[in-house]
């Protein structure tokens, strides 16, 4: 279902919940999230691998086992397709699961599940059944955990007509896009980005940001656009903060949402620059940022001054070597480089 | 539910015997409307195994949860799912029970708890066990059955699901149709340890096998799983052996087995041998077996015209359903 999108480009915040610290780390975020999801819903419980007694592979869930017990917070086997499968069937049989798959490569082993019943179960019955199933897993790499821990999948399943792909960058999504999430009739990817876990942010309001249908500007700017999400968003904001000071005003479009795309707040960034790079962690053959391209030229080709520049991951697995894996990611001296790029493409 | 250890009662029988010539008739039109080009796509005939869905699907209440696999008609047929909506799916019909977009493989149906209609070997056990674990955090008694042939005990999924459920005493009757191949596969070709049961008995969960060809046996067999399960007891596995008696597909030669062998197990064929076994007990007459054929026969007829004369789904309606309607 393609709907239109609201051409305003901030989304709402969420109502207050709790009295929260206004500055807190992606990783609290996430967890209050996951606290006052569990708390708000019996039907909603949170299922994975070292969810409850170990706290979470990356410490989002610590402390939620003891506070809502073992049925709330289950512990699963090493078994990602069984894991998701079940948090499908348990959908379908009225809760409200959040099930963590630890790692995008892991969700490999759940892909069948994901994209042959999740994604299809509501069309291939004719409507009949709703999916509301929440997904979360770790995307990304910088953290030289190598070429099984570290790809950037998110785009892949950006491609599956029938569920939802989220990417929060700040801990005001990381704080309000689940509550969104798990209110969807639909199931819905949470990517989050390894590295964000331990950065700090202010929430804009209590409850965070809940809104899973618009892309945001982050940074206003008139000579181009950065598009950019998850991992790669603060990249984008650093740079533009470099080209700042060379006179030049960037502005940063975070992407939230992977799938539906925002189309319209894009396109209306791509109006008032007329210059865009898009910022992708993933390889760059046959990835998201060529999917976004190829939309800008199909929706705004008359706006554009210079062509769409792509600043993707090196194809090749990612290494371990600090030095090498920095050297496969987009970095932010690439994306000063792909900006006066765009900016004087026959200089 | 009736208890197993009971002799049949006429009405019981009749019960049986009527499903079971449901779905060999039912299917027995299939080929026909195959043949006619009527109906396309992946066709998998149930006959010669009419006896386990129909022993299992007797023992169950109306809101048990049944998982079936893309060999689904007859699951569909004894679970409620009318005729009428089952014919149109294959017609491709938007009256089918999933409005066309599912075919043969993928029959659903909400209101019967029916969730299929999975055609990748394997992927609808995740799902059954996850059923179970609402059923089981909602303090529901519900039993969900999972039904898979014996090929879906090479996936991984079947053992992750099966370690799952024992692990978290889940109410999930696993029911292997053990037909002995896997497509065109034989059992001892795939599997190392062809004894199902001795298998499924590693997640320490009441695991055995039955006759499949009786629906008796099976009727008694799956009762007394079900009982169990609802009773708390957690999972259960049971192997019914059985045999499809058609080729795997309409595609399907039929290059890996033997005519002996099939000519072996039509002799064991389910339903006259339940005919036979009824009607020497005095359950049922002559008269009562025209009356059952004579009833299938109206009932098909009629699933036939109802899909002949169903209409199609408009193609600007092609995108529907692969998200939530705007509810607002």
């Amino acid at each position: 279902m393609t709907t239109s999108q609201p051409t305003t480009t901030q989304p709402t915040t969420g109502e207050p919940t709790t009295a929260e610290p206004t500055v807190v780390t992606y990783r609290e975020a996430l967890r209050e999230a996951l606290r006052e999801a569990l708390a708000g819903d019996d039907r909603t419980f949170l299922m994975g691998e070292d969810v409850g007694a170990y706290g979470g592979c990356f410490g989002v869930s610590s402390g939620l086992l003891a506070e809502f017990g073992p049925l709330r917070v289950r512990d699963s086997p090493l078994s990602e397709s069984a894991i998701v499968g079940a948090g499908i069937g348990a959908a379908l049989g009225g809760l409200r699961p959040i099930v963590e798959v630890m790692t995008v490569n892991f969700s490999l082993l759940a892909l069948d599940q994901i994209l042959n019943n999740a994604a299809t179960l509501r069309h291939m019955s004719g409507g009949q059944f709703d999916v509301p199933l929440v997904i979360r897993m770790t995307t990304g790499a910088g953290r030289q955990l190598a070429a099984q821990h570290s790809h950037s999948l998110e785009g892949w399943y950006a491609h599956i007509p029938g569920i939802k792909v989220l990417a929060p960058a700040t801990v005001d999504d990381a704080r309000g896009m689940l509550r969104a999430a798990l209110a969807d009739p639909d199931p819905v990817l949470l990517f989050e980005h390894g590295s964000l876990y331990p950065t700090k942010g202010t929430l804009s309001a209590p409850g965070g940001v809940d809104d899973i249908t618009r892309a945001a500007v982050r940074r206003p700017g008139t000579d181009l656009t950065f598009v950019a999400y998850g991992g790669t968003l603060a990249k984008a904001l650093d740079a533009a903060e470099e080209l700042a000071a060379q006179g030049i005003e960037a502005e940063v479009l975070d992407l939230r949402v992977l799938r539906p795309l925002d189309d319209a707040t894009i396109m209306a960034s791509v109006a008032r620059t007329h210059r865009v790079v898009v910022v992708d962690e993933g390889w760059r053959s046959g990835s998201l940022a060529a999917e976004i391209s190829a939309r800008i030229m199909e929706q705004a080709f008359w706006d554009l001054e210079a062509p769409v520049a792509r600043v993707c991951s090196a194809e090749v697995p990612i290494p371990y070597a600090a030095h090498l894996e920095q050297a496969a990611l987009p970095q932010v001296p690439d994306l000063v480089a792909a900006a006066r790029e765009v900016l004087d493409p026959r200089g | 539910m009736t208890s197993p250890a009971h002799p049949l009662d006429a009405d019981t029988a009749r019960a049986l015997l009527t499903d079971m010539v449901r779905i060999r008739r039912f299917e027995e039109r299939c080929v026909e409307l195959y043949s006619g080009a009527e109906i396309r796509g992946f066709v998998h005939l149930y006959i010669g195994e009419e006896a386990v869905a129909t022993g299992v699907s007797s023992v169950l209440r109306p809101d048990d949860n049944v998982v079936a696999t893309y060999r689904d008609h007859g699951h569909a047929l004894v679970r409620g799912v009318t005729a009428r909506s089952i014919m149109a799916e294959m017609f491709g019909r938007a009256e089918g029970c999933s409005r066309g977009r599912g075919g043969s493989m993928h029959l659903f149906s909400a209101e019967h708890r029916f969730y299929g209609g999975n055609a990748i070997v394997g992927g609808g056990i995740p799902v059954a066990g996850g059923l179970a674990l609402a059923d089981q955090t909602l303090g529901l008694d519900r039993v969900t059955v999972c039904f898979f042939g014996e090929g879906a005990m090479a996936e991984g999924e079947f053992h992750e699901t099966m370690n799952l459920a024992a692990l978290w005493d889940l109410p999930v009757l696993f029911c292997c149709e053990n037909n002995l191949y896997a497509m065109g596969t034989a059992l001892d070709r795939s599997e190392a340890v062809t004894d199902m049961a001795l298998k499924a008995s590693a997640y320490g969960m009441p695991s055995w096998s039955i006759d499949g060809m009786d629906v008796e046996a099976v009727r008694d067999g799956a009762g007394r799983a079900v009982e169990s399960i609802r009773a708390g007891g957690g999972p259960v596995f049971l192997e019914t052996r059985t045999y499809r008696f058609r080729a795997h597909s309409m595609y399907d030669p039929e290059l890996y087995r033997g005519h002996d062998e099939v000519e072996h197990w039509r002799e064991r064929d389910p339903i006259p041998a339940f005919t036979a076994r009824v009607t020497e007990a005095g359950l049922l007459t002559a008269d009562d077996l025209a009356a059952i054929e004579a009833a299938t026969q109206a009932e098909i007829d009629d699933a036939v015209a109802f899909a002949r004369a169903g209409t199609l789904e408009p193609v600007e309606d092609l995108t529907r359903f692969v998200y939530a309607e705007d509810r607002s």
